[in-house]
């Protein structure tokens, strides 16, 4: 059983590899036959590095924190099988505040799952990082400060339901 | 997304009250950005007469959904979580949609 885990792991970590050659090695030639469009993604690309950095960097230190000052029986009773409205207050709230691409959060992510944080409190946050209330001036501006308010709310409620529901579907298990 | 002008994407959506919002859905989901972008984007939306459900369908889902995030949530977070974490979101735009629309005509 170990070993069959193992072999997954070290597939999949290959897989992470060959995507990357792949890409890399279509790009190259599509670089050379339509130069513009590639310099356009090619500066796309850079310009997306350069905004992933710096949040990568809050990110690890906010690992690094965490796994120092927080044990794994805090954020069970925190984040766990009963932690109840504090754990939805929790992941909504944070994924309202956090900020930077998705990427640089699923390590993260996965490090509380492996620490017994509970999937549908982390489906909860994932939806939550939609609400950006920086851009929200921006958002009432175009389409209204009443409109605005009932979708931010509505998303920030339903996150729950989908939470407990997507959680569910995640350890549904077709028995025979 | 960076080579497709942005223009064309107004003219995926047909008009019709029933398709346009899974359209609206199925196209914030396809794309991924920064939120400030899916608002200027609905805005342009609006303006061409496309349904406010259909807008906020398209701008819930490009926040919630990630088809090209797919493969590292995958990755990450395990297959299982990656499908329907994303089909949920899918729906629940449009449920979002709805709800929000059917609230600010009532309220």
């Amino acid at each position: 059983m170990e070993t069959l885990k193992k072999t997954n792991l070290k597939k999949k970590n290959n897989f992470k590899w060959y995507f990357l050659i792949i890409i890399i090695l279509l790009f190259f030639p599509l670089y050379f036959i339509f130069p513009d469009k590639g310099a356009l993604v090619l500066n796309s690309f850079l310009k997306l590095s350069l905004q992933i950095l710096p949040a990568f960097l809050i990110v690890y230190i906010i690992m690094l924190l965490m796994n120092y000052f927080i044990d794994n029986k805090t954020l069970k009773k925190l984040m766990g099988e009963k932690a109840g409205l504090k754990g939805w207050l929790i992941s909504i709230l944070a994924g309202i505040i956090s900020a930077g691409p998705i990427y640089v959060w699923y390590p993260l992510m996965k490090d509380l799952q492996n620490q017994g944080v509970k999937n549908r409190f982390l489906i909860s946050f994932l939806y939550n990082r939609g609400i950006k209330l920086q851009w929200a001036p921006v958002l009432i501006s175009y389409f209204g400060w009443m409109y605005s308010l009932i979708l931010l709310l509505t998303m920030a409620l339903v996150s729950i339901p989908q939470g407990i529901i997507t959680e569910k579907l995640i350890d549904y298990k077709i028995s025979k | 997304m960076t080579l497709i002008p942005k223009s064309v994407y107004g003219q995926i959506f047909t008009g019709n009250l029933f398709f346009d919002p899974i359209i609206g859905s199925v196209l914030g989901s396809l794309l991924t950005g920064n939120p400030i972008t899916a608002y200027i984007l609905g805005n342009g939306f609006l303006k061409a007469g496309i349904s406010l459900i259909a807008v906020t369908a398209f701008m819930v889902s490009w926040t919630t959904v990630g088809i090209i995030q797919f493969p590292a949530e995958s990755l990450i977070m395990g297959k299982r979580f990656a499908i329907f974490r994303n089909i949920s979101a899918f729906l629940i735009a449009i449920i979002v949609a709805i709800f929000t629309v059917f609230l600010l005509s009532i309220i």
